[in-house]
């Protein structure tokens, strides 16, 4: 649905399908940033003069809109951040310093993204914690059995993706976030691979932090969004210093301004800022519940024909409830970067590789993966051209398939 | 051009030299982080300077796999200063296909094993 809404896609006959990666940008998104550009460029909570006032007054409102998006109590608890990259290194760096001590621990899952895990080892290197792993079955579904002892006395911090990127596993977040409520210990949520398809409401969930990019949700690269309790985000100190984020500065110390400002040290990406609002507005104006009933339709159908390919293993659980939106397969005998470049050739765009998640792919012993991942405005005729391109596959490599020495799965 | 020849689809099938060499006066592991692709190769060499046996082991793509194969043939019975100094082109010469730049890294990791094979392994 919405194809004619994204100039990128109606202009090619291309099948995108890498969405996990990046989402595309509906003509709505190009006209805010242009506009912003065209007519209201400044520098923001700066000028006296209209043209900042008014730059400040759109920036802000975009924050407004994204603490109604996620159902937050209030806007201090919205930061604008370069991506969820960045946002996962400020709550790194903020959080660790201020729970971590010694021989604590900070208790993750095998299956987050580089940015979820890197940021966390520096930390834990630079207090002397330790990491721990929630345990995970061979489908790649946690094994929450045991969370209680998990969640032991050391625990001081716990980060998970809501769902998996390289696979698409939903984790049960719900359930991590209530016991470790019980014990008071902070849950980071990264949701980079959720907030673009479903409805999420922070307070019902009661996660103290959720983290994510503005570019998988139709936004532009660049943005991003921490969302923080407002009790822990003014108990924790910045991260990074500079403009904006200080009260009053002397020699030797400064002081912080309010939140969320504390956090936003610099001149943000405001015109980007500005792109996210409209991608916000434009799915809202969708629907939450349309545009995950429409990727859901042509994820089920991209399942659906995968299983029809028996040289095809899909990875993740099969209970599809389980899933969203993602489809990482592997084809023995043939390395993912020759399957992704045969549907190059088919004009089908999909990941090739360990999706920035070694360690998870280490533990299922596969060195790589393809990766097929669909949003609202992709349809069965994007899954039909990768169907084709899967089956050229099969026929360029029939009879290499089999071979044990190269490419081995 | 179709990168997939029936040269490369031969090669990945069967490389030649595909094995450890028990008596290999040099080896070099390299692999790619970014897609898994992991090769060692192993050379003898004559007192001549002449490389008289090369064998390779690991996994890899199509594109990997056959320039391993490519490169084995090639610098069998050469002189070993001369192979450390080969240069991409020559990779992609022996290829014979057009790649894109992310397939490059694919095409030249065996090379890279073979020229560095006589420096300290990382
Ligand atoms: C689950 C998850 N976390 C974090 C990230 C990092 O996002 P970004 O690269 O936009 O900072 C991604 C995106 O690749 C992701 O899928």
């Amino acid at each position: 649905m919405n194809q004619a809404d994204f100039p990128l896609l109606n202009t090619t006959h291309l099948a995108w399908l890498d969405n996990a990666a990046t989402s595309q940008k509906p003509q709505a998104v190009l006209t805010a940033m242009t506009d912003f550009y065209s007519t209201t460029n400044a520098n923001v909570h700066r000028g006296i003069y209209r043209l900042s006032e008014q730059a400040t007054a759109a920036y802000e409102a975009v924050r407004e809109q994204t603490r109604q998006l996620i159902g937050a109590a209030s806007t201090t608890e919205i930061i604008f951040t370069s991506g969820a990259t960045a946002g996962l290194n400020l709550l790194a760096n903020a959080l660790s310093s201020y729970v971590l001590k010694p021989d604590d621990v900070i208790l993750l899952t095998p299956a987050e993204h580089h940015s979820n895990l890197v940021p966390w080892q520096l930390q834990a290197a630079r207090y002397g914690a330790k990491l721990e792993f929630l345990p995970m079955r061979t489908d790649t579904t946690l094994d929450l059995a045991t969370l209680a002892n998990r969640l032991h006395d050391r625990v001081k911090l716990v980060a998970l993706a809501h769902i998996a990127n390289a696979t698409g596993t939903v984790h049960d977040i719900q359930t991590i976030i209530q016991q470790a409520r019980q014990r008071s210990i902070p849950v980071v949520i990264d949701a980079a691979q959720s907030v673009p398809h479903r409805s999420i409401n922070v307070q019902q969930l009661d996660c103290d932090f959720l983290v994510w990019s503005g570019h998988k949700m139709c936004g532009p690269t660049g943005t991003g969004v921490v969302y923080g309790k407002q009790a822990w985000l003014e108990q924790l100190p910045p991260w990074q210093g500079g403009g904006n984020m200080i009260r009053t500065v002397f020699l030797d110390h400064a002081t912080w301004n309010d939140l969320p400002y504390k956090f936003e040290a610099g001149t943000p990406n405001i015109a980007g800022v500005i792109g996210l609002g409209a991608a916000i507005k434009y799915l809202q104006t969708l629907g939450f519940d349309q545009i995950q009933a429409s990727t859901e339709t042509v994820y089920h159908y991209l399942l659906d024909q995968l299983a029809t390919l028996d040289f095809v293993q899909v990875l993740g659980p099969t209970d599809r409830t389980q899933r969203s939106s993602i489809a990482s397969f592997v084809v023995p005998g043939v390395h993912p970067h020759d399957v992704a470049q045969i549907l190059d050739q088919h004009n089908v765009a999909v990941r090739a590789g360990h999706h920035c998640a070694q360690p998870l792919l280490r533990q299922l012993a596969i060195p790589a993966t393809t990766r097929a991942s669909v949003y609202f405005y992709n349809t069965t005729a994007d899954i039909d051209q990768l169907v084709i391109g899967l089956k050229q596959v099969y026929s360029t490599f029939h009879g290499y398939l089999s071979r044990t020495n190269s490419g081995a799965l | 051009m179709d990168i997939y020849q029936e040269q490369i689809l031969e090669h990945y099938k069967e490389p030649h030299h595909f094995g450890e060499l028990a008596n290999a006066s040099y080896t070099r592991h390299e692999v790619n982080t970014s897609c898994g692709d992991d090769f060692t190769f192993f050379i003898h060499v004559t007192d001549a300077g002449i490389i008289d046996a090369v064998g390779f082991t690991g996994q890899g793509c199509a594109i990997s796999t056959a320039a391993a194969s490519l490169l084995a043939d090639d610098i069998n019975h050469k002189p070993l200063a001369a192979v450390l100094e080969y240069s991409s082109d020559v990779m992609l010469n022996l290829l014979g296909i057009p790649l894109v730049p992310t397939r490059l890294k694919c095409a030249l990791l065996p090379l890279q094993a073979v020229t560095r094979i006589t420096q300290p392994p990382l």
